[in-house]
């Protein structure tokens, strides 16, 4: 009878039933989250040095909101994310269906130097940058406001459009060709037949390819510090910059609203991207 | 003989190294259940695919209703296709997957709805219009895109291996229906296929191809009893070759040396000489362990060495001394028909020279 109660004897891949692995899996989410945890559990420190707890209080949160520069470094870097998301999703979406689509000489060689981006030092990017624009182009200063952020738009362009191609291209490539000469046969131009068939199949790589653009801009230090000039600080430069004076809870504080803010729209981007996925199956 | 729907005239396909299509020229009649039969990479697909458009004939001319519409894009073709994968959309309802094509050819809205529910109906549909395609088995799928096609009035349907991701059973019920289908729509349908059952049962007229060309046209009965040659006497049905030499003729008769059945004499009405081949179909094969009382029939002796049990039918390989095979196909007529011979006996097959082709190797 008591056999009845006892579990069935582990399969070869049950992984998930395994003690080892379950204790590994574990210590994965633990040191991932943790420092973000204490980053976020140390903004409502009342502390100014920030090394001990000493009480709970949201009065750096406050401050942050009125520290001018950093909320103007705030705004700065979610223009910049729109801005350059925007441009290298749809450059990046033209990337992936010439890519996908077209056979031409040298193809190979040119999916290559686009994706130099991706593996080039971050670092030499930034000098490259750097060079560029104050050397051939003129340093975009003095210009009104938002086009003094131009310069570190393009950078931020630059970088991120071969991760949507890339994203992009490989969603299209489980594309089922005989959905395209369907919509043909059924008497759909090309232009019909992109936006009714081939749009909706690309969609959830589109998204994702945005996503991941909008938060590569949102973060990226190195290369917007080269781009970057005195009126023009983003938010992880800036961060950085009051860093070292001394790590106050008003960096915890501004941090954790980024935190927020791109898990926010990661759970946005999940959800928008859930239906295709049953769709698919 | 009324006008073709559509006329292939020397159409030649290459692609770099092969030749997929190789100067196909026949006629295809409205109205007319076509097959196109043959083994993968024949070319059936390619020339198809010429005839929707999706693919440009290196030279030659396709001709439907009249229009020369070798350069005619894909969209303006009078012509809908149901693919192999079927094809139908992922992201639209089935009523909007069937009213696709005549949204954007501007119908009016209302116009579309009504035909589009008639298409369903059609094929028996109706009572899942606002499904989602991953909510219908394969059969129904390719209901979907059936009637997705039908619904924009071609004036050819093509098929692209219509039935080969459908089980057997399933398979058999959709060869009716098509047929039906087909004669109650009135519209041309052109089938590929490389499954001889399907093309038999279904097709007014089939071509065989083979390595791009067409081998021969005919209608199913014709093209199993009377093939032009080895390979379309071999690619349709099962059939017992037999290599031998010609050695003489007298009036319809033909007389050959072969190697395992020795001299025969069969009816042929054209002239032949040189090397031919021999062939009979395994059903038209009789098999019994007494001589065939009839001097008239030809045929030899041998030891029954397989057996194969199909319950309505039973398939036997009787191997004979010269080293011959020969298949024969029995019906189980009675149930104690199977019972009457076993492997290893040995046996006499013989059957009537009318049915032995003679066909030139």
């Amino acid at each position: 009878m008591l056999e009845m109660f006892k579990r069935a004897p582990q399969g070869p891949l049950d992984y998930s039933r395994r003690l080892w692995l379950r204790f590994f899996a574990a210590a994965i989410f633990v040191l991932l989250y943790l420092p973000i945890f204490t980053l976020v559990i140390f903004s409502f420190n009342d502390s100014k040095r920030n090394v001990v707890w000493r009480g709970f209080t949201t009065k750096y949160y406050e401050k942050a909101w009125n520290n001018d520069s950093l909320i103007e470094a705030f705004v700065n870097s979610i223009t910049i994310a729109v801005a350059s998301t925007i441009v290298s999703t749809i450059l990046g979406a033209m990337i992936a269906i010439l890519l996908w689509r077209f056979r031409f000489p040298f193809k190979a060689a040119y999916e290559g130097f686009m994706a130099l981006p991706i593996v080039i030092p971050e670092i030499c990017m930034g000098v490259a940058m750097l060079a560029f624009f104050s050397r051939v182009t003129g340093y975009p200063t003095g210009w009104m406001w938002p086009f003094n952020l131009s310069a570190i738009t393009a950078a931020h362009i630059a970088f991120t459009f071969p991760f949507v191609a890339i994203v992009i291209r490989a969603r299209m490539a489980g594309f089922n060709r005989e959905l395209e000469e369907a919509s043909k046969d059924l008497g759909a131009n090309e232009w019909q037949t992109f936006w009714n068939v081939i749009f909706p199949y690309m969609r959830p790589g589109v998204v994702a390819g945005a996503l991941l653009a909008f938060t590569l801009s949102l973060d990226d230090f190195v290369i917007t510090f080269f781009t970057s000039g005195p009126d023009t600080l983003t938010f992880p430069v800036k961060v950085y910059s009051m860093v070292r004076f001394s790590v106050t809870p008003e960096v915890n504080a501004a941090s954790t609203i980024l935190v927020i803010i791109t898990v926010v729209l990661t759970l946005i981007a999940m959800r928008l991207q859930a239906p295709d996925k049953t769709e698919v199956a | 003989m009324s006008e073709p729907i559509i006329s292939i005239r020397n159409v030649n396909k290459e692609f770099p190294g092969v030749m997929a299509v190789d100067n196909a020229s026949f006629d295809i009649e409205a109205n007319e259940f076509f097959a196109l039969l043959g083994p993968s990479g024949c070319g059936k697909t390619t020339l198809l695919r010429m005839i929707a458009g999706f693919e440009t004939p290196t030279s030659g001319e396709i001709i439907i209703d009249g229009q020369d519409i070798s350069h005619v894009p894909a969209n303006q073709r009078p012509v809908n296709m149901v693919f192999q994968s079927y094809a139908v959309f992922p992201h639209m309802s089935v009523i909007d997957n069937v009213g696709y094509g005549l949204k954007v050819t501007g119908v009016p809205a209302n116009e579309i709805s009504t035909r589009a529910s008639e298409a369903l109906e059609r094929v028996k549909l109706g009572n899942l219009a606002n499904r989602k395609p991953d909510q219908l088995s394969g059969g129904q799928r390719q209901r979907v895109a059936l009637a997705r096609a039908l619904v924009k009035r071609p004036k050819v349907l093509l098929l692209d291996e219509p039935l080969s991701a459908l089980d057997a059973k399933l398979r058999e019920q959709m060869q009716l229906e098509l047929a039906h289908l087909q004669e109650d729509v009135g519209i041309t349908f052109i089938i590929v296929t490389h499954d001889q059952d399907e093309a038999l049962s279904m097709a007014d007229r089939i071509a065989v191809m083979h390595e791009g060309r067409v081998d021969q046209i005919a209608a199913p009965d014709v093209l199993y009893e009377q093939p032009h040659n080895r390979f379309v006497a071999d690619f349709i049905g099962k059939v017992n070759l037999f290599e031998g030499t010609v050695t003489g003729a007298r009036g319809k008769t033909v007389s050959i040396d072969t190697a395992g059945l020795g001299k025969v004499q069969v009816p042929h009405a054209e002239a032949a000489d040189g090397s031919v081949s021999l062939a009979v179909r395994p059903e038209k094969v009789r098999i019994s362990k007494t001589a065939p009382r009839s001097k008239s029939v030809m045929g030899t002796k041998g030891r029954i060495a397989d057996w194969a049990y199909y319950g309505d039918v039973s398939h036997m390989f009787v191997e004979t001394e010269k080293g011959l095979r020969i298949g024969v196909i029995i019906q189980n007529e009675t149930r104690k028909t199977v019972d009457a011979m076993d492997v290893g006996d040995i046996v006499h097959v013989y059957w009537s020279p009318e049915d032995t082709l003679l066909l030139n190797s």
